[in-house]
């Protein structure tokens, strides 16, 4: 792999091997085989999930089925993050495949929102764009997009279309070259053991007097408890898609290419495994 | 853009220069002398220095400046002696110039300067009009003056050869002294100023300056007869005045402007190519009438002044119908000094604190730029000339500046000033007042006025300004570089370029960068190496050991939908609106597949054209200069020379539609990424790059892969040739002659996304001339008129007087091109022309000569405008030679180490053998000059290291025992074209040699083996072909015109030579590809 365009590639094609199991406490007719799916990392789950209710409605009553929702090991995951997101906040070191649990009954109010339908996950995936591209340009680019253009990038990520969607996502990931970059980089810091559910601040690419911003920069500013010193063995791990970038990489770099289709920058710090 | 240079001049007369490139100033080390001003082109640099004399410094290039100096030698046939030097009394000197009127023995050349030495001694020259003499260069004829021959004849009653030596310019890189004498002696009075300009008054090849110069009773001198050959002119001619001068400046081109002592200003007119001193002056008031100007600073279409309280003056109106302008219109800033320089960019230095600033914003439609902008940059030697600081400021303890300014006075080279010594300080208008409590001071500049003043008591004043700055003060004095003059004339900079000369955080750490382009530092970086590691582990670790998993989306079809005109099938042609689909689908193996859809409306009845997109070859954008147009072609619409041609509303929905077309053919062939090191590479004749990657089968015998069926996606740039080899190195030449190198990037112009990397894309600019002819006929009663008969051709035409092209009407050739001039008479058209650019004719259409005689009733001119375009691709400027042709040997080295031969011609002509090119460094180091008689005009390597090469007589050249010990060879030998044949072009391959003629046939060299290898004849092998080009395993590739399609006869067609075997190097018959795209020439591999 030489060139970045394969980065891009490489993101949208991430898949997760996940064993689809349904919660013992739940009432079928027979017993439920698991159910195994590759799943998109930068898809959403209740998105890519029709499959796995298809095959646990085929031995279950209808009156016995409510909204569908999953969990790993105990904790319940949220739809409106990434695939990817969840799996690196919550099973990074954990065996293959991802065993995800199902639920049809007992919907957690408190730590869920609903989806009721697949046009709930648009409105959410289009307000994260629209969100992006406010830090970016000012929302410009996605003002001066039309209707269509706003479907083709939904239809794409629905339809695992990559060149349909990066026909469209590039012109979010354009800047004016004098700037050397987006005005604020999108990007949201996921803590396992904090309450707060991320951390999100305004963060420019390049500094006032011109020196580019590397992820480094960026922790030591929001999270800096994230980079460990020289003298103590790492605490915690920073990771995209599956991947701990070095610190010095530049941050405009980093949201052009390691950014979800939502165009946000999504970094978990994850505590290191202690082996 | 190419590494240019801006000078400057600090208070201490120290000459520095700064790189577009660089971060410091960098001194000027061989400069002995302090120096007043500086006066820089791209070529050179002349300056003032202390002693008054003038200096010149020619920067040295990989071509040296060389001179032919030719003579003849003439002899008679006698009974007695046979033919000998005794010639009759009525006949011409035995040694004499070609016509026979001046005698030229051998010892009455001398070499013009002590800057030049002689190449080698006098030699016979055998080439006679592109053919070998033999026989010692003698050519024959019956009498002086007559035509001659190269063979003896029964009449032969006089012979006479040429001999020519060369000479060689020997001072580059350094301060030569120019001696300051004008036609009628040594000049009386020191010189005060000086600017260099007029180099785009007269076409480029001859490379002539204009040379302007003040003295210090304010008389100006024009420096005669600078060019190319003779970058320090002949001499000094004064031109008369209607005052006494102070200062002058000189543009690019015909624009002149001078300060008069009381403050107005003047213009010179009247400049044109036959006269660049121009006939007279115009007198222009001050911008203000209190104040007058004390400086003025011109370029192409601007002039900038200062006036004496420092203000910045910028005048209105300036064009060349008017060299006077409308008005001034003040400016915001206080400058001492204001300079401009190439493309009208604008430096100045400022009053209050003595930088040097450069005006942002300045473009060719806001010529008055935005806003100054300091240049904060370090200088290279700021320790140590710190350290000489503070030792001089022991003689010069209690000296200040900038207020308190005190001068302490040097010691000049110059001993026959009156002051004796202590030389006086002169700067103008910069300091008000200076404290003359330095006892050595003598003289005291106090601007301009003051100077005039001194001028008039000490004659000889001297000028060197060298302030000292104390170094009590508190912070360094050098903290802060003190600058007194700046030229920007061949600072090669617009309002694009990205310049570090604003930002000194960054400045030390990275001072040069390297010039090898291979690979970017940022592609190598380890962070990028982490993530690409990282990510191929991650798709290991989670995706290889469960690939039989489900996939959790299923894949469908995707339609973008659009409107469009189409270029329809039938008669009449014309353009009609119809819809375009594009219908893209997941094919079995994974790969992306599509269909596009054109629905149109024939007679009320709705219809649909398709095309698959795994069986589209090419999409080309075409110019068209008022819609935005590209064909689409297929196998089958090739052999019809008949595309689908369609026209997008928007430049930008045309470029979205490309795109997304480019890469959908990609993907459906499975291409990816950058060209393959094997890939074919062409330009079409509107500069677009294509790239073919070659599959196998393209070679096999006996059916290999037809033309029509290659598929070509576009790669950006702007180029009119490109050469490539099996190795992956790649340069093109563009139409302004820039060289560019393929960086291994992909994308770039409309390719966007996807189809594009985001390193190693860089901008690219090309510049062309749009031509259009004037055209008159001669009548009886007023002479030529614009005025012709009914039957005859537009007034104002294209080339072929069928298009009525006018001035005002001629559009550039697509609306991504922009006029950069004005329209201009156009000298350099072949067949010569007048002074007034004319060309005459018996009637029109027929060959035109640049005299006219009794027989011609019409007559035309060329007028050219120059355009240029703006994009962006995979190409890195080779700076600074422009080309006309290149070659790269076709295979060869295997290690990324091993120097790969790269010849190329000049655009002036010359051979050059570039050094250190390499996989690594595909760009190479520099050039090595391989000497020629003559102006060479096309040169091939072949795979065994064979160069062939054509001279612009017509005759070929094979060079000598080119090995990789000697990669420029040894020697030329002089190879016969085809009988009354010029040639044109050559391409080498492994063991065959192919030329084309002017008259478009191709030639196949015969008889070449080892042990002979320039051959023994030439064989004819087919007409109507534009360009050859052989492969290294021999394979013939033309361009050719004339191939029949479906429509009409189609013009530059790639055609592939049949039957090309061991045995049978020249083939049998050719298979005609793409076109009529008029793709011209690469280098297949």
């Amino acid at each position: 792999m030489a060139d970045d365009k394969d980065v891009l590639r490489d993101v949208w094609f991430g898949r997760i091997p996940t064993c689809f199991t349904l919660y013992q406490d739940e009432i079928t007719e027979r017993e439920a085989e698991p159910f195994y799916l590759l799943l998109p990392r930068v898809s959403y789950l209740t998105l890519v999930t029709d499959k796995v209710k298809k095959h646990f409605l085929k031995v279950m009553k209808a009156e016995d089925v409510e909204e569908m929702w999953f969990d790993f090991e105990g904790t319940p995951l949220k739809w409106h993050y990434p695939i990817g997101l969840l799996f690196d906040l919550h099973a990074s070191n954990t065996a293959l495949p991802w065993s995800i649990t199902v639920h049809f009954k007992n919907f957690p109010e408190r730590d869920l929102l609903h989806c009721p339908s697949n046009s709930v996950i648009e409105a959410h995936f289009m307000s994260s764009i629209k969100e992006a591209d406010a830090l970016k340009h000012k929302s410009q680019v996605i003002n001066d997009m039309q209707k269509k253009d706003h479907k083709q990038l939904w239809m794409g990520l629905q339809n695992d279309k990559f060149d349909q969607f990066w026909a469209m996502n590039r012109k979010l990931m354009e800047y004016p070259t004098e700037e050397g970059g987006f005005r604020y980089i999108p990007f949201r810091i996921y803590l396992t053991m904090s309450d707060r559910p991320f951390i999100q601040k305004l963060f420019r690419p390049i500094s006032s007097d011109g020196y580019t911003h590397t992820l480094g920069d960026l922790l030591k500013e929001v999270y800096p408890m994230a980079i460990s010193s020289d003298d103590e063995s790492k605490r915690y791990q920073v990771v995209i898609h599956g991947i701990e970038p070095l610190l010095e990489t530049p941050l405009q770099w980093l949201s052009e290419h390691l950014s979800h289709p939502d165009n946000f920058l999504h970094i978990s710090v994850i505590p290191a495994p202690s082996d | 853009m190419p590494v240019s240079l801006l000078w400057a001049v600090d208070v201490y007369g120290r000459v520095y220069s700064l790189s577009t490139r660089g971060q410091q100033w960098e001194q000027c080390r061989d400069a002995v002398l302090e120096f007043k001003r500086v006066t820089a082109v791209q070529q050179c640099c002349w300056g003032i220095a202390c002693d008054h004399h003038i200096y010149l410094n020619v920067h040295s290039s990989d071509v040296p400046i060389r001179y032919q100096e030719e003579t003849f030698e003439n002899q008679r046939w006698n009974p007695l002696d046979n033919f000998s030097d005794r010639l009759l009394p009525s006949d011409r000197w035995q040694w004499s110039n070609i016509t026979g009127l001046e005698h030229q023995p051998l010892d009455s050349f001398f070499l013009p300067s002590s800057n030049w030495e002689w190449e080698g001694d006098w030699y016979i020259d055998e080439n006679f009009g592109g053919e070998p003499t033999e026989k010692e260069g003698w050519t024959y004829a019956i009498d002086f003056p007559a035509t001659y021959t190269k063979d003896k004849k029964w009449n032969s009653c006089v012979r006479r050869r040429r001999w020519i030596r060369y000479r060689r310019y020997k001072a580059t890189d350094t301060w030569a002294k120019i001696p300051s004498e004008g036609h009628s002696g040594p000049l009386p009075d020191p010189f005060n100023d000086i600017s260099c300009g007029g180099w785009e008054i007269s076409e480029e090849p001859r490379g002539r300056l204009s040379l302007w110069a003040v003295s210090l009773q304010g008389k100006v001198w024009f420096r005669e007869g600078i060019h190319h050959h003779s970058p320090e002119g002949d001499g000094w001619e004064e031109v008369s005045l209607p005052g006494e001068v102070v200062q002058i400046s000189c543009g690019p081109g015909d624009l002149v402007w001078a300060v008069l002592w009381e403050g107005q200003l003047i213009v010179r007119e009247g400049i044109t190519r036959d006269c660049p001193r121009g006939s007279s002056w115009v007198v222009v008031d001050s911008p203000n009438p209190e104040a007058g100007a004390i400086h003025v600073a011109v370029g192409d279409n601007v002039v900038w002044a200062v006036t004496k309280d420092n203000k910045v003056w910028y005048r209105r109106g300036i064009n060349s119908y008017n060299p006077r302008g409308s008005g001034w219109i003040g400016m915001i800033g206080e400058m001492v000094m204001i300079n401009v320089g190439l493309n009208d960019q604008v430096w100045g230095i400022s009053c209050e604190d003595r930088a040097v600033y450069f005006r942002q914003g300045v473009t060719s439609s806001e010529l008055s730029g935005k806003a100054w902008k300091a240049v904060n940059v370090p200088r290279d030697g700021d320790i140590r000339s710190h350290s000489s600081a503070s030792s001089s400021s022991l003689h010069s303890a209690g000296c200040f500046f900038s207020g308190e300014v005190r001068a302490q006075s040097v010691m000049s080279e110059d001993s026959d000033t009156k002051n004796g010594p202590q030389r006086a300080v002169l700067e103008e208008a910069s300091l008000r007042e200076a404290d003359a409590k330095s006892p050595p001071l003598t003289h005291l500049a106090v601007g301009p006025a003051g100077v005039r003043g001194d001028a008039a008591d000490t004659c000889s004043l001297s000028s060197v300004a060298t302030y000292t700055l104390c170094q009590e003060e508190p912070y360094g004095a050098d903290e802060h570089p003190l600058w007194a003059w700046v030229s920007g004339g061949g600072c090669g900079v617009d309002c694009h370029s990205q310049l570090n000369w604003f930002n000194s955080a960054t400045a030390l750490s990275s001072s040069v960068q390297s010039m090898s382009l291979s690979i970017s530092p940022a592609q190598t970086a380890a962070w990028r190496k982490q993530i690409f590691e990282q990510l191929s582990e991650r798709s290991k670790r989670e995706m290889d050991n469960f690939k039989h998993y489900e996939q959790a989306i299923e894949q469908s079809v995707w339609v973008k939908k659009g409107t469009m005109q189409w270029w329809r099938d039938w008669k009449p042609h014309k353009w009609v609106d119809v819809r375009f689909a594009l219908e893209q689908f997941s094919g079995p193996e994974g790969n992306q597949d599509g269909i596009l859809f054109l629905y149109y409306n024939f007679n009320e009845e709705k219809k649909y054209l398709h095309a698959f997109i795994n069986e589209v070859t090419i999409l080309v954008p075409v110019l068209n200069d008022s819609k935005h147009t590209f064909a689409i072609y297929t196998a089958e619409r090739t052999k019809q020379r008949w595309p689908i041609r369609l026209a997008a509303a928007t430049e930008l929905e045309m470029h979205d539609w490309l795109a997304l077309l480019s890469v959908s053919c990609c993907d459906s062939r499975g291409i990816q990424g950058p060209p393959s090191k094997q890939a074919l590479w062409s330009v079409t004749c509107k500069g677009d790059v294509f790239v073919c990657e070659p599959s196998p089968s393209l070679e096999t015998c006996p059916y290999p892969t037809p033309c029509d069926q290659m598929f070509w996606h576009q790669v950006g740039g702007h180029l009119r040739l490109v050469e490539s080899n099996s190795l992956g190195v790649v340069w093109g030449v563009g139409y302004d002659h820039t060289v560019w190198v393929y960086t291994g990037g992909y994308g770039g112009g409309f390719l966007q996304g996807l189809a594009r990397s985001t390193d190693n894309i860089y901008t690219q600019t090309d510049v062309k001339c749009v031509y259009i002819y004037e055209n008159q006929r001669w009548n009886p009663v007023t002479g030529y008129t614009n005025r012709g008969l009914p039957t005859d051709r537009y007034m104002w035409s294209d080339a072929t007087g069928l298009q009525e092209c006018t001035k005002a009407n001629t559009k550039p050739p697509s609306p991504h091109w922009t006029w950069v001039a004005d329209w201009a008479i156009d000298y350099g058209i072949s067949g010569g022309t007048d002074r007034e650019g004319w060309q005459y004719a018996a009637d029109f259409p027929t060959s035109y000569h640049g005299h006219k005689t009794l027989k011609d009733f019409v007559r035309r001119r060329r007028w050219a405008r120059k355009c240029k375009l703006t994009t962006t691709g995979p190409w890195q400027e080779v700076p600074p030679i422009p080309l006309s042709d290149v070659t790269i040997i076709p295979c060869g080295a295997q290690s990324i180490v091993e120097p790969i031969p790269l010849w190329a011609i000049s655009n002036k002509g010359d051979v050059l053998c570039r050094l250190g090119v390499t996989l690594l460094t595909p760009a190479g180091t520099s050039w090595l000059h391989v000497g020629t008689d003559q102006p060479f005009k096309s040169i091939s390597i072949g795979g065994a290291s064979q160069v062939w090469a054509i001279a612009r007589d017509g005759s070929a050249f094979y060079r000598g025992s080119v090995t990789a010990q000697s990669p420029s060879g040894d020697c030329w030998y002089h190879i016969p074209s085809p009988v009354r044949q010029k040639l044109q072009q050559v391409s080498v391959g492994r063991t065959s040699v192919y030329t084309v003629d002017q008259h478009g046939n191709l030639w196949f060299r015969q008889g070449l083996t080892p042990s002979c290898p320039q051959g023994s004849s030439w064989e004819h092998i087919s007409n109507n072909v534009r360009k050859v080009s052989v492969g290294p395993l021999d394979q013939v590739w033309i361009i050719a015109d004339k191939v029949q399609g479906s429509h009409s006869l189609s013009c530059g067609t790639v055609c592939h030579r049949l039957g090309v075997q061991p045995m049978e190097p020249k083939g049998q018959s050719w298979d005609y590809g793409i076109g009529p795209t008029h793709v011209t020439g690469s280098r297949h591999t």
